[in-house]
């Protein structure tokens, strides 16, 4: 199971040709306690670096960028009521989007663990 | 935009505690403490917030005569609100208004006996200070107390936090104004604030106010709150924020703030008229407006965040007004916005569609404030 992660503080975790895609810990401490998440439909073709999902904390909306060019699968329902979620477990239960992965070549850009923990500090 | 940030003299607390410091009005603030903006609500709300608002803008009026109506007779010039009735040790709300109605400011004016405190936004303080100081110069000394801090403490707790330092502080009712030493430091502390919390505001010079702001932080209820908190609770408690829900182009009348402007300011009063624009607010007095300030309740969890406009109908065909400000409100567990909407939509209760990011949510005209305030009156 590969995980990649973005310069936006996505990470995109490699579930057979399925991306499930979340943001960081460090975006989810950044941002403070949610409030509010909701996704693209699915069946919505987003290209890389497109708004995926919106996430917001009482002060701000922040969007949530494809990592990859995809179709939206689903959104995790359980942010609905409860999108404090992602700032509990943001790289685990806390996931926002299931998408497909258009070009799998789209992955090679991304960055590994170490390389983002490096990049946050 | 270049220059170099202003920062507070607890601009250093701020970084002991965790802060995360922002840009705001020309000064390096505390926009959030690690507890981060909705424990500090929340916080707020249930025991008692310090907030440090030593940018906003003092301003000293001091009669030429020595008699203070000399200078309240001055100051009306200026404000549509009664200030000639404002008594020794008493604060009331004001705003700045414009030729054409507008409003170029909102401040706080206490009577402190022989001179008249204004506390003014800070981004506006120097312009309010060239106005104030170009209408009244002529038979007031009116000077910008650029040495001066101020330290918001609100909540419930707030008032045991403050008698701890000094009983004196028990016997205030709303709005009172009285000068009183905290932690050895001579303070002048006012009975009011910007939450909807019973609470105090403190002024003192800026080489006291560390130690006055430690002495109360040292209280068991008390906890920093930034500038993130102090929006939302201001916006739950249906206060304006200058710039976003009144500006220059909003009137008192729009604005939905007939209440500060006192019955011998209107027309039949003792002194009516006599401020910028009072011929324009007069007829709106009297005849209403085409748009109103009202509060607004989403109906899902959505925030609805100022800016978004508002229709009559959930096609999105009838323009009917805009949010100016919005943001989850924490103690009421959803959105929470106000906004300008036509008068014909400004009922309570009236459905309506705020635009969000493409789609049009179900809002609703609601009565302000969303949190009922807790002042000591």
């Amino acid at each position: 199971m590969t995980v990649y992660y973005t310069r936006e503080h996505e990470w995109l975790r490699v579930e057979g040709d399925v991306a499930v895609v979340g943001i960081t810990a460090h975006a989810a401490n950044e941002l403070g306690e949610l409030v509010f998440a909701e996704a693209r439909d699915p069946g919505t073709t987003v290209e890389q670096g497109d708004s995926v999902a919106v996430v917001e904390s009482v002060k701000a909306a922040s969007d949530i960028y494809a990592p990859v060019t995809g179709d939206v699968l689903a959104f995790n329902d359980a942010l609905t009521d409860d999108a404090a979620l992602v700032n509990r477990d943001p790289e685990g239960e806390g996931w926002i989007v299931r998408m497909t992965i258009a070009d799998a070549s789209q992955l090679e850009g991304l960055m590994d663990r170490a390389t983002y923990t490096a990049l946050v500090g | 935009m270049n220059q170099p940030l202003l920062r507070t003299p607890l601009y250093d607390l701020h970084l002991e505690l965790g802060a995360r410091m922002v840009p705001f009005a020309g000064y390096d603030m505390p926009v959030q403490y690690p507890a981060g903006v909705m424990a500090e609500h929340l916080h707020t709300r249930t025991k008692a917030g310090l907030f440090d608002v030593s940018h906003m803008g003092q301003v000293r009026i001091r009669p030429k005569s020595g008699k203070i109506v000399d200078a309240a007779h001055a100051l009306e010039a200026l404000v549509p609100a009664d200030i000639v009735s404002l008594k020794p040790g008493r604060q009331r709300y004001a705003v700045f208004t414009t030729a054409d109605g507008g409003i170029s400011d909102d401040l706080m004016v206490t009577n402190m006996g022989d001179w008249l405190l204004l506390v003014v936004n800070a981004a506006c303080k120097d312009a309010d200070f060239a106005h104030v100081h170009d209408a009244l110069h002529a038979t007031c000394d009116v000077d910008m107390l650029a040495d001066r801090a101020l330290i918001a403490v609100q909540g419930p707790a707030a008032e045991a936090a403050l008698a701890a330092l000094n009983p004196a502080a028990t016997g205030m009712r709303f709005m009172d104004v009285a000068q009183m030493v905290l932690a050895g430091v001579p303070c002048i502390v006012s009975r009011s604030g910007y939450t909807g919390e019973d609470g105090f505001e403190i002024g003192m010079a800026h080489d006291g106010a560390l130690a006055v702001a430690r002495a109360l932080l040292a209280q068991p209820d008390v906890a920093p709150v930034g500038l993130g908190a102090r929006d939302s609770l201001r916006l739950e408690a249906g206060l304006c924020l200058y710039g976003s829900d009144i500006d220059l182009t909003t009137t008192p009348v729009e604005a939905a703030l007939e209440w500060s402007i006192q019955k011998s300011r209107r027309p039949g009063g003792a002194r009516a008229g006599g401020y910028p624009g009072a011929q324009v607010v007069a007829d709106q007095l009297a005849d209403g407006t085409t748009r109103r300030r009202v509060g607004l309740r989403a109906q899902g969890r959505a925030p609805v965040r100022g800016g978004a406009e508002l229709f009559a109908d959930e096609a999105g065909t009838q323009p009917a007004g805009r949010v100016t400000s919005g943001a989850f409100g924490p103690s009421v567990g959803g959105p929470v916005a106000m906004g300008y909407v036509a008068a014909d939509h400004a009922g309570i209760g009236t459905p309506l569609f705020a635009s969000v990011r493409g789609r049009l949510l179900p809002v609703a005209v609601t009565a302000l404030p969303f949190v009922a305030a807790t002042f000591k009156r």
